[in-house]
């Protein structure tokens, strides 16, 4: 424990005594207490927590604990090592996690609260007063995320549902599969180009090949592509990526082959623009009002370029079809474009323009996870009500506690 | 094999990265970040392809025999690649070309940056003609939302309970307008979003076990 306090203070009216100017410090805080340290759960590895008790002068008491320093030594048969600082913790907090340590070897832990004091220079002091130490504590990996096993339970559900529905879509199952206006109006966006003699712009998003959307833009593009050789109409494609760049060609070239005008295909077709998000905008919207092209396509990820984009293709009369999975993007999309494929609707796209029995599979899995997810939100509505109704609803804390959607949190 | 390889490695990543998201231990927990990393360095080589694409481009419509203003926007790409490259790369202090006060930092502050404000900037007057006509009272759909819009603009403004000060507690327009955002608009927003999470699901799976193939160049 700290302390400190010598003070002596002069007579008043006695100005042959130097005045000994010194302060009473106060005491230094109470120490924190309880304090443990275990393997951090639910990790790799190379983590350990620690936990304790606040001071009684944590927010009460005195009131003068500032922070927490957490200090850590290695344990040996010979005793304990130096104690090295390795973190911090503000006032008020009761943890840390300590996540640089070896699996393995024997730590010890001491919790030391800080207390900011006057002192004569002006500057604050800070002492400190140091808990006892923890027992040994070592850090693992885990095998498993425990808090994360009601994910598994409903990934192998829905991944076992689509798959079962594949399966049965392979054995010559009819399914129904609902009409999807965007993904119809296809032709009739492409014939329009084709009769009215303008160009087809075909935008996959701003993002990059590891987005989920860039891969369902590229898929429809096939198919866009496809009908554009068959009406031998004129398809351009300004990419933001060098990656989506070389993939949309080989998807382009592949569908101009398919629908057996190979010749008419060339790399000019498919072209990169730049990766700025405001850039790109940019150069689409020049090249939409030089070119003035009858069809627009707006498939993939975007942000806050949508409705420049749209709002621009818009102004010149163009046909527009747009699909993304960005909520805050969907509005401007359904503001400004003649059809919008709304979230799932773009994944479901190329089962639905292929018919392929394998991928119409997949739709109805999804569907069934649809409706687990349905249940489980009536399930919660009532037993949230439930719960509120029987218990006293001042204690908005405990309320809370009700609360079922916690049960599903993914940690 | 032009299938069989993407296929096989589209497949082995995606089950690591299923596998990595429940099993914490080493080293699946760490392989994410390894793919993450080998994602980065192949785009950092792709971005050769796109930038050379770029400029053969420019300079074929600067070059172009068509007299149209395209020859014209051609050039000034091209121009301004050739700028920026050559300043960034000799003329800026080497691997400091970012720090302030250099070249190319004053290239970047005072025409990249206005021209990127500039296009954000016009998101404004695009929200303008985009909300007059999404707000038109064409259909029932359409008049919920006016409604809807009414009440958020006018509660989200001081004078909406300016003029509904008079109105007991939790009737007031920016009552009213919380109350839209909190429920009806996040049911809403939820509801797009659980669909969203099933079709991400389902399409990555169809890519896993490689049912989805047309990404690769082919139906």
């Amino acid at each position: 424990m700290l302390a400190s306090a010598a003070i002596a203070q002069t007579a008043p009216g006695d100005s042959s005594a130097i005045p000994a100017l010194t302060i009473a410090q106060p005491p230094p805080p109470n120490p924190a207490t309880n304090v443990k340290a275990e393997d951090a759960p639910n990790d790799g590895g190379g983590s350990i927590r620690v936990t304790w008790a606040a001071s009684p002068d944590d927010g009460a008491g005195r009131k003068n604990v500032a922070s927490y320093n957490i200090l850590r030594a290695v344990s040996s048969p010979t005793g304990a090592g130096a104690f090295d600082t390795v973190g911090s913790a503000t006032a008020g907090n009761t943890e840390f996690t300590d996540g640089h340590t070896e699996d393995g070897i024997p730590y010890i832990y001491i919790v030391e609260a800080l207390s900011s004091v006057p002192s004569p220079g002006g500057t604050p002091v800070m002492v400190s007063v140091r808990s006892e130490p923890t027992g040994v504590a070592y850090s693992n990996g885990q095998w498993f995320h425990m808090r994360r096993l009601n994910a598994l339970i409903m990934v192998i559900i829905v991944c076992g549902a689509i798959l079962y529905f594949i399966q049965q879509a392979s054995s010559g199952k009819e399914l129904f599969i609902r009409k999807i206006a965007g993904l119809d109006a296809v032709d009739e966006a492409v014939g329009r180009a084709t009769e009215m003699g303008r160009k087809i712009f075909y935008i996959p998003g701003t993002q990059d090949m590891d987005e989920v959307q860039t891969l369902a833009g590229i898929t429809i593009l096939g198919r866009v592509a496809k009908v554009a050789a068959e009406y031998e109409a004129s398809l351009e494609v300004p990419v933001s990526r060098s990656l989506v760049m070389v993939t949309c060609r080989e998807v382009v070239k592949e569908a101009y082959l398919n629908a057996g005008r190979p010749e008419a295909y060339n790399d000019s077709m498919v072209y990169y623009l730049t990766d700025d998000q405001f850039g790109y905008a940019a150069g689409i919207d020049g090249l939409v009002m030089r070119d003035k092209p009858s069809t627009l396509f707006f498939m993939g990820a975007f942000y806050a370029e949508s409705l420049i984009l749209a709002e621009t293709g818009n102004s010149i009369g163009a046909i527009q079809i747009a699909g993304t999975a960005m909520p805050a993007q969907l509005p401007f999309f359904v503001a400004a474009c003649d059809y919008t494929l709304i979230g799932e609707e773009l994944f479901a796209a190329s089962a639905y323009l292929s018919k392929e029995p394998k991928l119409l599979g997949s739709l109805k899995g999804q569907d069934l996870g649809k409706a687990i997810i349905l249940l489980a939100i009536l399930v919660g509505i009532v037993m949230t009500s439930f719960g509120a109704i029987s218990m006293d609803t001042s204690d908005l804390d405990k309320l809370g506690n009700y609360n079922i959607g916690q049960w599903f949190e993914v940690q | 094999m032009r299938r069989e390889i993407p296929t096989a490695i589209a497949f082995f990543v995606g089950i690591i990265c299923i596998i990595q998201f429940f099993i914490p231990h080493r080293p699946f927990g760490t392989l994410v970040d390894v793919f993450s990393d080998w994602f980065g360095i192949v785009a950092a080589f792709a971005i050769w392809l796109g930038a050379l694409n770029l400029l053969k481009v420019s300079l074929e419509r600067s070059l172009s025999k068509k007299k149209t203003h395209d020859r014209w926007y051609g050039l000034v790409v091209a121009a301004s690649f050739f700028l920026i490259f050559i300043i960034g790369m000799f003329m800026s202090g080497g691997d400091q070309f970012q720090v302030p006060g250099s070249r190319f930092d004053y290239l970047y502050v005072n025409i990249y940056t206005p021209l990127s404000s500039t296009m954000f900037a016009l998101l404004a007057f695009f929200v303008a003609s985009a909300s007059y006509r999404a707000f038109r009272a064409r259909s029932w759909e359409a008049t919920l939302l006016l409604i809807a819009a009414f009440f958020v603009m006018l509660g989200r403004a001081p004078v909406g309970d300016q003029l509904t000060g008079f109105m007991p507690e939790g009737y007031r327009l920016s009552e009213v307008a919380n109350w839209i955002m909190t429920y009806p608009q996040v049911a809403g927003q939820r509801a797009i979003m659980i669909g969203i999470a099933l079709g991400v699901a389902s399409a990555s799976l169809r890519l896993i076990l490689g049912l989805e193939r047309s990404y690769l160049g082919g139906e």
